[in-house]
Formats: structure tokens, sequence, C-alpha cells
């Protein structure tokens, strides 16, 4: 069964229409949701978390409607908001506790999850501090620990990555493929960067204007491409090389620093050593061609 | 998977991950929850769980309603007075600048800080729905003007009784000043709750709560003062100008229901307009707090 599945989902505000016919189906595992600001995204996990009624259509989460059992399944969703949601002046360890009761947790149960849920996103020392004094990461990680707190069924994160450093981001997007793997939790992530979904998600569900664009396995969406990357030190070199392949009889094309060659066997990789060594050129990598996600929003 | 973690392998490790544990344990239903919520609120509006800070202000207040009274009691049990000094209603209407001074630092620390720092989504996104939030923290705040109000008036019933006045006159004076104190707690926690909800910038709301309780006040002494300028039984309409401020619609509202304890005594259809009017406004505060959460759920 599918954790979350929507039908002919649409919401219509009196001027813009969210979102349009929305039919898709998220699995287990990590599901990337990408999309331009204004997409969608945060109205369709509005409408899953039943804060909002959808106008049309319907939506089913871990089995319950959203519209009638939205009391459900906000039992059993994490949601981690966009914005900035914590009071300056309460600690994280506090905050967590106070949230995990708001979840239903008893009182001692809601004190272990919480300090147990804090240092999986590793926030250990700083925990007893009052978070006004938090920087960016330390505060993405007690929204992050407030939406894992009561044991969740799925969660719901709304730009997790948002104004954090590259370190940052890495570090948050590793924790995202921790829970969706190792805590056995379905993950549903926005974004509107597909390439740092690229590497924690493994279905990636694209909105375009309210509209389904695309939801496939990442796989698919990256796959190989039956072509063949080659790059050599210098532009000559690859001018050179290019034209020595074409008389071989490869089909190849410079695509900037690389030579795109066809695969058409495993002779195509002897032909390109033998290629690469007659010419005398320092050959910098020689890969399988994959699609890159950004490439989607270009078909 | 914990069996793994402490296999041979991972032995030579410093850190023991213990991974990630799932919950099995109860999850509370809706009024638990609701009861949770009530109950840390309430903690809140004493500044227990926040900075030391935020203790300040509640904590000061409280001690300027009970030493009063503590004095108060010392003195009548010492010099042997044939009737108490005051009773437990004019003490009420005696300190309501402390009472209103307490409704402004604390209404806005439970509704506006939630809004400000937009923490209120992490509780809509729970099983709590946003008419048992509202609901919550109301009766929070009932809670916390009833200790401040209630806990003066037990110790100078306590103190009475010591003095050994008369055991029924005394249980009926401390009746009335405890019907009074609830029907006053329930009004300005509806006013405050409102005004505060309205918000989300704190000082506004501080600002607008003492300005609604003194301006109404001086405006109902001053009209009354015009319509009756000889002390005495006062007129119709001079009767009819305490409908302007909780603080004296309550008081008469409450010599209404208990038949004593005011200045004067109301008729039966004066009475029962002031009731009306107080159930009035109670229903539209508890209303607009409830709308306006309303359309914090939608945005």
């Amino acid at each position: 069964m599918p954790v979350i599945a929507t039908a002919s989902l649409s919401k219509r505000y009196p001027r813009v229409t969210a979102l349009d016919e929305l039919t898709v189906e998220v699995g287990s595992g990590v599901t990337g949701l990408v999309g331009a600001n204004g997409a969608g995204k945060s109205t369709l996990l509005k409408i899953l978390l039943g804060l909002i009624a959808p106008t049309a259509g319907s939506a089913i989460v871990l089995g319950h409607d959203v519209v009638t059992g939205g009391e459900a399944v906000r039992a059993l969703v994490g949601y981690m908001p966009e914005h900035d949601c914590l009071p300056p002046d309460v600690s994280a360890t506090e905050f967590a506790v106070h949230l995990a009761q708001m979840s239903g947790l008893p009182a001692t149960a809601a004190r272990e999850r919480a300090a147990d849920v804090l240092r999986h996103v590793g926030l250990d020392e700083a925990r007893y501090r009052p978070m006004g004094g938090y920087s960016t990461g330390m505060k993405q990680r007690v929204k992050l620990a407030q939406a894992l707190v009561h044991d969740p069924k799925l969660v719901l994160l709304d730009e997790p990555t948002n104004g954090l450093d590259p370190a940052g981001r890495d570090e948050m997007l590793t924790l995202v493929r921790r829970i969706g793997t190792e805590f056995g939790i379905p993950v549903l992530i926005t974004s509107h960067l597909l390439g740092e979904l690229e590497h924690v998600c493994d279905h990636i569900v694209i909105l375009d204007g309210g509209r389904l664009l695309r939801s496939e396995s990442k796989a698919a969406l990256t796959g190989e491409t039956g072509v063949l990357a080659v790059e050599v030190r210098d532009l000559s070199g690859r001018d050179r090389l290019a034209a020595a392949l074409e008389r071989a009889g490869a089909r190849a094309r410079p695509d900037g620093p690389l030579i795109l060659v066809e695969i058409t066997g495993e002779e195509t990789f002897d032909l390109v050593r033998d290629a690469v060594a007659d010419l005398g050129l320092g050959l910098v990598r020689i890969e399988p061609h994959r699609h890159r996600l950004e490439e989607v929003f270009s078909v | 998977m914990s069996d793994q973690q402490f296999g041979p392998q991972q032995r030579a490790g410093v850190i023991h991950d213990i991974g990630y544990r799932n919950y099995d344990g109860p999850r509370l239903g809706r009024f638990s929850i609701w009861q949770a919520l009530v109950v840390s609120s309430l903690r809140h509006a004493y500044g227990l769980g926040r900075s030391g800070k935020s203790k300040v202000m509640p904590i000061l207040l409280l001690a300027v309603m009970v030493v009063p009274v503590a004095i108060i009691v010392g003195i009548e049990t010492a010099l042997k007075f044939d009737k108490p000094p005051l009773t437990p209603v004019q003490y009420i209407s005696f300190l309501q600048a402390v009472i209103a001074l307490y409704l402004a630092s604390q209404a806005p620390q439970l509704f506006s800080c939630d809004l400000r720092y937009r923490s209120i989504v992490l509780y809509l996104a729970r099983p709590l729905r946003r008419t048992d939030y509202a609901l919550a923290k109301l009766t929070a705040l009932v809670f916390a003007l009833m200790i401040l109000i209630g806990l003066p008036l037990v110790i100078l019933y306590a103190g009475a009784l010591l003095a050994k006045f008369d055991f029924t006159d005394m249980s009926k004076e401390f009746l009335s000043g405890i019907v009074a104190a609830l029907l006053l707690s329930i009004l300005l926690a509806a006013i405050g709750g409102l005004i505060s909800a309205a918000t989300p910038r704190r000082g506004f709301a501080v600002a607008a709560i003492i300005a609604v309780l003194i301006v109404s006040f001086t405006a109902v002494v001053t009209t009354t003062a015009i319509l009756n300028p000889e002390a005495g039984d006062p007129g119709t309409s001079a009767r009819y100008a305490n409908l302007g401020s909780p603080f004296t619609l309550v008081e008469v509202l409450q010599s209404f229901i208990l038949r004593g304890g005011g200045a004067w005594k109301p008729t039966t259809s004066q009475g029962l307009v002031f009731a009306g009017v107080y159930v009035l406004l109670v229903a539209v505060c508890v209303w607009g707090v409830n709308a306006r959460y309303a359309k914090v759920a939608r945005g």
C-alpha cells in the first residue's frame, strides 16, 4: 500500500490554482518533491496534513482520508515546516519534550524520546540552552527532531536545507537519507533544487504550476544513457580525439569539455582507449554518462 | 539490528550508537493532549519551565497580591478586631490594577508568542484541533488568574477563621469572593486572549490590554460620578454604567448571583441584563479567538 496516494487532487483559490488534478503515489524510502517556488509543494503538504481542505479530489495518507481523518493522520505524521518556528526562550530539550506530549506521548516517554531524537540529529551539548542562541544549522536540527520525536510513520520535510551552508546542507541530507533507510521512516522532502535531491532520494515527484510533471524512480531519471563520457587534458586534444573517433567509425560529439561517445558494445571502450593512447593525450576520466535531474526541466 | 551493533566488529569502536529505536508505547487521545497543553501553559503563565527573566513579573505580581492580605491577617488576629477590615470582594476591587497588569503581562505570553515565533504551526500539525488549542490556552489563563486572585482570598478566609470571626458570615463572604474571582478570571481571560491572539506583537498586546482595562474602568467611575453626584444608592442609569468595565460588571453580577457582597443590590431585570452582557462578551471573545486561529491555520 502506498504511504501517500492522491487522486485528481485540486486546490483552487479565487485567483490562483495551487494544485491541478494531481494524481500521484508515494511509497517507502525517500521521495523528493521538486518544483519552483509557487509550484504547489507547500499547499500539497498542508492538504496532506489535513490543515486545508482540497477543492476537489482526494488524498489518502497512511490509510486515512485527509479530509475525514485529519486527526489520525496528524498523529502518525511528522512535519518540519520551511520557516523558523522555534520560541527563543525555551531549550531544545523542553521544546521537544513538550511537542512529544502534544503528539500524545506520556510525559516519561516524551522525555526519553526527546533525548534520543536530539542525539540522532546531532544536538548533544547545546540542547539545554535556550534556542534563541542557536545557529541556523542547529535550529534546523531541532525542527527535524520535533518532527521525529513521536516516532512518526511518515515525515514531511519542507525545504529542510533552507539557509544552510554547503557543509550543513550535506549533513542535513545525510540525516534525511538515514531517516529513510536506517530509521525506516518514509520521507517526503521538498526542494526547489533538483540537484540536492539527486543523492538522497529513491523517487522524485516533479511539480510545475500545480501539475504533475514527472513521477519516477531516481534510477529512471538519472539512469545510464548508453553514452560514454570521455575527458582529456586540453580542448585541442578533445577535438583531435573526436575526429579520430569519427574516423574509426564511432559516433562521437563534443559536449563542453567532454566527448560523448555512443556505446555500441564492448569494442567502444577499446576504441576510445586506443585512440587516446595513439594521440598521446592525457586521459582525465572515462565514465558512463548519466542523465542529470536538471535535464528533466529542459525536456 | 542492535545485535549487530555489539558484534565483534563494532566492539573496537569508541562510540556505541544503539541506533534508532521505535516507540511502541501508548499514544494518548485528544483530551489527554489537551490537558497536557493546559498544564504546560499554566506553568508558563508563572514562568515555570521558562527563562529566569520570565519568572520575575508573574511571581512579583503574585507577591503583591498575597503580601497585603498576609499583613491584614496578622493585624486582625493580633489586635482582635470585631469584624474584618476588608471583605474579599472589596479586596479584588482594590487590587484590580495588579490583576490587570498580570493579565497584560501573561496573556500575550500565552497567545502572541506562538503566533510570533510561528510555533503555532507545529501545534496545528499535531492531533489537537485549533479549537482545542484555543480553549486550552484560555483555560490555562483562567486557572492562572484564579490562582492570582484566589490565593489571597484563601489566606484572608483562613485568617478570618483564625481571628474567630463568625464562621457563617466569613464563609459566605469567602464564597462571594471566589465566585467574583471565577467570573472575573473567565471574563478577563477571554478579553486578554482575544487581544493577544489578534496580534503577534507582544508589546502591542500588553499596551492594548492595559488600555482597554484602565480606560473602561476610568470611564465607568467617571460616568457613575457624573450620573450619581451624591454618594448612596446609585440611580438606574448609574447602575447600568457599571456594564462598561469588566471589573464593575463582574462585581454587580456576583452580587446578583449571591444576593449580596457588592455595594448595592441589582434588581432581577438589572441582574439579568448584567448576566446577559457577561455571557455575550465571553462568547464573542472566545469565538473571536477561535476565528483568529482558523485564519492562522489556513495561512
